[in-house]
């Protein structure tokens, strides 16, 4: 019961974060991957701001052995650098440059901007099933 | 440049940051959303693994609603293909590589785990590439 509530209070300060950050807004995204245009790099400052926590943080957490509330760490024990992480990570990016959507933001715009959230939600599961396809 | 100290950005970048630490704490798991969102989907493994997720997703959605009215203009007459187009490239991307913005780069990097480094500097960089097109050669 109480990593339900962890769980629901670190989704709401993350959605809290990506809205005031404003990583919510497409085109403010799109600008920020237009080095040649419009860019604007205002947003290198949340990933700057998100990385100064994770990484103090993650230095101490890592020393121990099991989480506060559950018996282990759940991370992934892939280490590969492959053609697959490689290709996954470069299709993600073209998604995310075609709308200025990624994941966090794109579900979020479900209530900010239902007129694309209603066309970009139901493709990225449909996206998340073929690439599952490709793990089996 | 420091008079233009994006604080708004850098403040909800620490939200982030401290949500991520916060999960990984106390209940081990990486608030990676791309990850979260599909094993709730796809792989409902047991009421316990369905639940948290679900509750993550519910506060992400509601924490965004409780910061609203966000002040900037939403986009008009975007182009239904792209954003169909984009969120199948986001969905089997993602999928793939295991991880989005969130796992890869904000959990994965502060953890300094290399697959994440080299994820993200390959989304940021095609990302680049794609607005670069769409913008300057097709738009």
């Amino acid at each position: 019961m109480h990593g339900l509530i962890i769980a629901l209070i670190s989704g709401l300060v993350f959605g809290a974060g990506l809205v005031l950050s404003d990583m919510v807004n497409p085109v403010k995204v799109q600008d920020f991957l237009d080095p040649w245009g419009s860019w604007d790099p205002s947003l290198a400052y949340v990933l700057g701001g998100a990385l100064a926590v994770t990484l103090c943080a993650s230095h101490f957490i890592m020393q121990r052995k099991t989480p506060l509330l559950t018996d282990r760490f759940h991370l992934t024990v892939n280490t590969r650098i492959d053609g697959r992480l490689i290709l996954g990570a470069g299709i993600f990016g073209v998604g995310w440059g075609l709308s200025g959507y990624c994941p966090g933001p794109g579900l979020i715009s479900a209530i900010m901007h239902p007129n694309e959230a209603i066309l970009f939600l139901p493709a990225l599961v449909i996206g998340g099933w073929i690439g599952g396809r490709f793990m089996a | 440049m420091l008079e233009s100290l994006p604080t708004q950005e850098l403040l909800g970048g620490l939200l982030i940051g401290t949500s991520a630490v916060f999960l990984l704490v106390f209940n081990g798991r990486i608030a990676g959303i791309s990850g979260i969102l599909f094993n709730l989907v796809f792989n409902p493994l047991s009421k316990a693994e369905l639940s948290w997720r679900l509750a993550f997703l519910i506060g992400l959605i509601g924490g965004g609603y409780l910061m609203l009215p966000a002040v900037f203009e939403l986009r008009q007459g975007y182009s239904p293909i792209l954003l169909v187009v984009s969120g199948l490239a986001v969905g089997i991307g993602t999928r793939i590589s295991h991880g989005c913005t969130s796992g890869h780069g904000v959990c994965g990097i502060g953890l300094m785990a290399r697959r994440s480094i080299v994820a993200s500097a390959t989304f940021v960089t095609t990302g680049i590439m794609t607005v670069t097109i769409l913008r300057h050669y097709i738009g």
